[in-house]
């Protein structure tokens, strides 16, 4: 999903036992799946990771506009224009719908930008790798708004009230890239001409891991996971939400007359799930921590168009500010 | 040129502004001062491309030669197309961005107005579902003149200078030719001078609002682009824009 890392700073969980009166009434309301509240007492750290959590999550929307809009000049017919506009839209919508749950938890929209600005805040892998023909379109609304989906599909019974909120408007938003994104391909794959088939699968096997990868480390490799999952902020782990994303994806992509670059997918009868190959974990931390083929760009182009709208959003306040005191004197 | 060629005519003329502004509006994507403009700035462009492609729809069906809305929009040159040279120019900084959108803005407004009159029906109806749309637009864009004329010293300096390089593309708006006469004469486009009265009513009124300097009367306007006589900016963003259904002629679907 868009939140592949969350630190949760915690080094070992407690038990009820040695947890204070506060702290033991929030984990049995959480426990109890009654919805934590902006107003309701939480433990510092789960504050921080919802923080976290939910800004990697809104700087995805973000920042995953960029690969699309890279496509949104040269889309090739009015119809399909409009639908990528469209969801660019959307995606914005969900950043700042995200944000704004972000600050009901006393972060700082500005802060949290600056520190994706400075690297030290993170988003999704998945932006990091370019879109290169018009068939990626079709994929990154099929497998990546499709493994967003998985992930927040769950999240939508995250504790946090005003996230599980967010999840539940936005995930019905993205159902819909996904069937659009699928959509594309199918066309392309029937009625498209050799070379617009051969798009697709280029497309598919640029793709393929690094959507795998969206779900995160192995869960042996997740030290985080346990509190976060004990939060109730994370409700199932990467493997299992991993190989959930594969069970559904394998058919459809089956449907499309295409396949993976995994020569280790198959259907195992007795496990019922499909197994696949190891992913190349060192591309993936690679990438996270700012090796991709396009963080740089990535990241250069958000902060960019930050800094050269400073004087555009000083204006903005000063401007309001001038017409509240108009209004002041004139009352 | 018989009314049914000067109305198709026209037709491209509206269809070619809004589909080029969307297009410049779609190269700001992710490039926007705040995530809230990255919302409006799309939100403007989708509107403008959907009209495009109605207009264009009702274009290709008076033409009647077998060419689609995409045709027209993907398969013309240049020359052909018939937008205003402002919506071609550069969305440079946001003061640009926004005086551009302004000026054109205000034009589309009072043009529409004047079509949701028209003696044809389906121009009419067009024209009403994409009235409501841009007047939202100008809404927002003369907000923005104003925010950016009023806002800083930085802004202000920003905006004016904004107005002094587009001015020079805006004659074009409101001084119509023989089609637009033609048409305005049997109710199916605005009459001239009341749209130029319209505009210049209201562009001096927002400029003056948001303490800018309007421009001198008998300042040089280029013109050319509703007859296909465009600046160098066109031909790279048909480039762009056109690209794979020129690249894949065979191609039947995307
Ligand atoms: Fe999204
Ligand atoms: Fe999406
Ligand atoms: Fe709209």
């Amino acid at each position: 999903m868009y939140a592949q890392l969350v630190e949760t700073g915690v080094k070992k969980i407690k038990s009820l036992e040695e947890m204070t009166p506060e702290e033991r009434n929030f984990q049995e309301k959480v426990d109890a799946e009654v919805k934590i509240e902006p107003k309701n007492w939480m433990p510092d750290a789960y504050r921080k990771t919802l923080v976290r959590q939910i800004s990697q999550h809104a700087h995805s929307e973000v920042v995953g506009m960029l690969p699309e809009g890279n496509w949104v000049t040269r889309a090739p017919t009015l119809k399909r224009k409009l639908q990528l506009m469209a969801k660019i839209q959307d995606e914005a919508g969900h950043g700042l719908y995200l944000y704004s749950a972000m600050e009901t938890l006393g972060a700082d929209r500005d802060e949290e930008i600056e520190k994706l600005h400075q690297g030290k805040a993170k988003y999704s892998s998945i932006f990091n790798y370019p879109t290169l023909n018009w068939a990626d379109m079709g994929t990154v609304g099929w497998l990546v708004d499709g493994a967003a989906i998985v992930n927040q599909v769950v999240l939508q019974r995250t504790s946090y009230g005003p996230y599980s909120r967010a999840m539940i408007r936005i995930c019905k938003e993205e159902s819909f890239h996904q069937r659009q994104g699928y959509q594309i391909l199918l066309d392309l794959m029937r009625e498209g001409t050799e070379e617009q088939k051969q798009m697709v699968q280029d497309s598919i096997n640029r793709f393929w891991w690094p959507s795998l990868m969206m779900f995160g480390p192995s869960d042996d490799q997740s030290p985080n996971s346990q509190q976060s999952m004990a939060w109730k902020i994370k409700r199932k782990s990467n493997d299992e939400l991993r190989q959930m994303f594969i069970d559904q994806t394998v058919p459809q992509l089956e449907f499309l007359g295409c396949t993976a670059p995994d020569p280790d997918l198959k259907w195992n009868e007795e496990t019922g799930h499909y197994d696949f190959g190891e992913i190349d974990w060192q591309e993936f931390y690679e990438v996270l921590k700012g090796n991709g083929p396009c963080n740089q760009e990535r990241i250069a182009t958000r902060k960019k168009a930050i800094d050269e709208g400073t004087w555009v959003r000083q204006a903005a306040k000063a401007y309001a500010e001038k017409q509240q005191q108009k209004q002041q004197s004139a009352a | 040129m018989d009314q049914q060629q000067a109305l198709q005519e026209y037709l491209l003329r509206l269809g070619d502004s809004a589909l080029i502004l969307g297009q410049r509006l779609c190269e700001l994507c992710g490039k926007a001062p705040a995530v809230e403009e990255e919302m409006a700035l799309m939100n403007v462009a989708l509107d403008l491309v959907g009209q495009a492609r109605n207009w264009y729809e009702y274009a290709a069906e008076l033409e009647n030669q077998g060419r689609s809305a995409d045709d027209l929009a993907y398969l013309r040159d240049a020359h052909e197309y018939r937008n205003l040279l402002l919506v071609e120019q550069p969305n440079g900084n946001y003061a640009v961005t926004m005086a551009r959108q302004f000026f054109y803005d205000a034009w589309h407004y009072f043009t529409l107005k004047a079509l949701v009159e028209s003696s044809d029906e389906r121009l009419a109806g067009i024209a009403a579902k994409a009235l409501k749309e841009v007047t939202y637009h100008l809404r927002r864009s003369s907000e923005w003149v104003k925010r950016l004329g009023d806002g800083t010293e930085e802004s202000h300096a920003k905006m004016q200078e904004a107005v002094e390089l587009l001015w020079r593309f805006t004659g074009e708006l409101t001084s119509t030719d023989e089609v637009e006469k033609q048409l305005a004469t049997a109710g199916l486009a605005p009459n001239e001078e009341q749209l130029a009265c319209d505009w210049q009513g209201l562009v001096e009124a927002v400029l003056s609002e948001a303490t800018l300097e309007l421009q001198p009367e008998d300042a040089w306007m280029y013109k050319g682009g509703k007859q296909g006589e465009h600046t160098e900016h066109l031909g790279y963003i048909l480039a762009e824009m056109q690209f794979l259904p020129r690249a894949y002629p065979d191609a039947k679907i995307w």
